[in-house]
């Protein structure tokens, strides 16, 4: 970096990250919008707002998550120490709960009764529903009917919390329809509705919002890691599908400019195939769902399908910061295929007992190739944004095995 | 003057309220637009709105967006709309033509480069629905240069403020989205949108067209009695469905609709004019 960037200085007034972000919606939207972005700045100053999420965070999500050192894949990959942080280990099983507490208790003080939220692999809406539940809100969850195949275990939670999931059939039936779908509702009842954006996507304040939600994750990873080595990671590296859990680990060390960020794209059948979910290894800018981002579009600006094995990266935009950081040279962003991040997903379940999300699998599969090229003194976090256990069904149908 | 204002000049003058009807571009399919455009034109309509299909119409209801993906299906492609506008005004200098759609296609073109081709093939109006007065820039620039309208929305949540940024930045007319929700919801409290346009006509002197939730000859002739102009856009577009393999009868009926809309609004709006401000 040339010069020092005033990292709290973005996102600008408007949302702005650069030439990114930005509100880029129906003028119904506007002034809900308005009002959303008012009620963040309020509470997000409120003493007491805050000590109500702190404390939610840990007697009910179980925070602080832990740092773990995974020294037998360290060994075996015999380069830089690798540390995981846990956010499997958060109640229902991601770090989506962190964003949706935050978002339900500012649904709360704006008097909404209602909440939706999208959903791709389910954990966000699972994340939605457990927070509705336990605050008595009605809540239905829009997802892309092909993804409520892939991940049955997921959809079958939502329901057993007693959110409504509406099945999304139109476009490509994944996530991105699925958020069209949330928009289409929200502009309908603005009233007493509230959204609560799983990603670092959308309109702002939508990115700045989840992200400041989500930062927990790098504020507690920076504090462990110095405590327990006494000195900063050398690499980050986290699965950037939307992109909330590798802002939320990438955040905090904006500053600290020996840090490297990696954030790890669906590569899906490979770049080169077109089969991906990699709009910032292979898109260009454009604007979808509120913000301006790279996007996976055709030569007439008409978003295109995409592909993943992980329902919850298979999205065919990404945060607008991400964006950003990849323009300046923060961050950098790089692809891993579907077989790569199986073969991640195994490595780490038989090396050190921990069962990986198939999104998470990707930043894994990034680290198997990246720590044997760093010194033994060095070290990698890699968030564990998620647990596996919803995707067994398609693990086993990949490998023809009936469960 | 725009072909828009000279429009709205002259419906104005004769007391009546312009009938604005929406059509997807390349739904059915791309042959059907422009005889469909001459259609509605011989059915008395005042201005047409051409959809430009998108993949992902945030903004609109299951209607419009099937229409999207008839007409993507077919690759319809921004460039192919302003080809179908080239085309009608071999036949038709007059009738003024909004294009309306999402940014992302114009981004990819690139705003100059559309800009340009739309003035060329005979636009006179464009309206991207997800591009507020705050992020629109040079938009407006860009546009009046070449002689476009830039059309910008407003809906019941827009507060006076914005209102009158938006009433600053837009040209031709402003299209109010008469209730929360999507294109082709189904409510619509005609009293209360009287009331409401009234004291947005104290804000902006340019003409008022109302759409969303325009269903039937009868709701048309109510809105008219209080807007410039009434937009009915899947009210026409479902009938495609109604005739999926004879794309003649959907055009015959869509002309239909129009007239009696036509009619309905001739009749429910005598002395009653809301005077311009």
């Amino acid at each position: 970096m040339k010069q020092e960037i005033d990292w709290a200085a973005f996102p600008d007034a408007r949302g702005h990250f650069g030439p990114y972000g930005g509100r880029f919606v129906a003028e119904t939207l506007m002034g809900a919008l308005d009002e959303l972005q008012a009620v963040y700045e309020k509470y997000m100053k409120d003493p007491q707002f805050l000590a109500e999420l702190d404390a939610d965070l840990q007697h009910f999500v179980g925070r602080p998550s832990p740092l773990y050192h995974a020294e037998r894949l360290s060994r075996e990959l015999g380069g830089a120490q690798v540390y995981l942080k846990r956010e499997d280990l958060n109640h229902t099983g991601a770090h989506k709960v962190n964003n949706t507490i935050g978002q339900a208790l500012l649904a709360k003080r704006l008097g909404k009764t209602r909440i939706i939220a999208e959903t791709g692999a389910g954990q966000h809406g699972v994340a939605t529903a457990t927070v509705a539940a336990r605050l008595g809100l009605e809540c239905v969850v829009y997802m892309g009917a092909e993804d409520i195949q892939r991940q049955s275990p997921n959809v079958y939670r939502m329901r057993l919390l007693g959110a409504d999931v509406v099945a999304v059939k139109s476009g490509s039936r994944t996530l991105k329809d699925a958020l069209n779908e949330a928009m289409r509702d929200w502009v309908t009842n603005v009233d007493d509705t509230f959204y609560i954006i799983g990603t670092v996507a959308g309109p702002h304040p939508y990115p700045a919002m989840v992200r400041d939600f989500q930062s927990v994750i790098g504020r507690e990873a920076r504090a462990q890691h110095l405590e327990m080595t006494g000195r900063l990671p050398d690499a980050l590296v986290a699965c950037v599908g939307g992109g909330s859990n590798a802002i939320g680990l990438f955040h905090p060390f904006l500053g600290d400019t020996s840090v490297a960020m990696i954030g790890v794209e669906a590569g899906g059948e490979g770049v080169a195939t077109g089969r991906h979910s990699a709009p910032l290894c292979a898109g260009r800018p454009g604007v979808l769902h509120g913000n301006r981002t790279y996007l996976m579009e055709d030569d007439n600006g008409q978003i295109i399908e995409t592909h993943s094995i992980s329902a919850g990266l298979d999205y065919p935009g990404v945060g607008p910061e991400h964006a950003w950081l990849k323009d300046i040279g923060r961050a950098t962003y790089v692809s891993v295929t579907d077989d790569e991040s199986l073969r991640a997903f195994h490595r780490l379940t038989r090396t050190e007992g921990i069962i990986p999300a198939l999104e998470t699998s990707h930043a894994i599969a990034h680290v198997l190739a990246l720590a044997p090229s760093m010194r033994a003194d060095q070290s990698v976090i890699i968030n564990l944004s998620g647990r596996g256990d919803k995707d067994l069904n398609t693990i086993a149908r990949l490998e023809g095995i009936e469960l | 003057m725009s072909r828009i204002t000279k429009r709205f000049a002259e419906t104005r003058s004769k007391g009546r309220s312009a009938l604005v009807p929406y059509v997807t571009a390349g739904d059915p399919s791309p042959d059907v637009t422009v005889p469909l455009m001459h259609d509605l034109v011989a059915a008395r309509a005042d201005l047409l709105e051409l959809g430009v299909p998108f993949s992902d119409p945030m903004a609109d209801g299951p209607v419009i967006q099937q229409a999207c993906e008839r007409a993507l299906s077919h690759g319809t492609s921004l460039r192919d709309v302003m080809g179908m506008v080239r085309v009608f005004r071999e036949h038709d200098q007059d009738t003024p033509v909004v294009l309306m759609g999402y940014l992302n296609p114009v981004e990819r073109m690139g705003v100059e480069v559309f800009a340009e081709a739309a003035a060329a093939a005979g636009v006179d109006g464009v309206l991207m629905v997800d591009l507020p007065p705050e992020e629109s820039g040079d938009w407006t620039g860009v546009l009046e240069r070449v002689g476009i309208d830039p059309i910008f929305l407003i809906a019941p949540t827009t507060t006076d403020k914005r209102l009158r940024q938006v009433s600053a930045a837009a040209r031709g007319f402003i299209y109010y989205v008469s209730l929360k929700g999507v294109t082709g919801s189904q409510t619509l409290d005609t009293a209360e949108l009287g009331n409401r346009l009234e004291s947005i006509r104290a804000l902006t002197a340019l003409p008022l067209g109302v759409g969303f939730g325009i269903r039937d000859a009868n709701t048309a002739a109510s809105v008219a009695r209080v807007a410039d102009a009434v937009v009915v856009g899947s009210a026409i577009v479902q009938l495609v469905t109604r005739f999926p393999q004879a794309p003649e009868q959907f055009r015959a009926a869509a002309a239909d609709l129009v007239r009696e809309m036509r009619a309905a609004m001739d009749k429910a709006r005598v002395a009653e004019v809301p005077a311009p401000a």
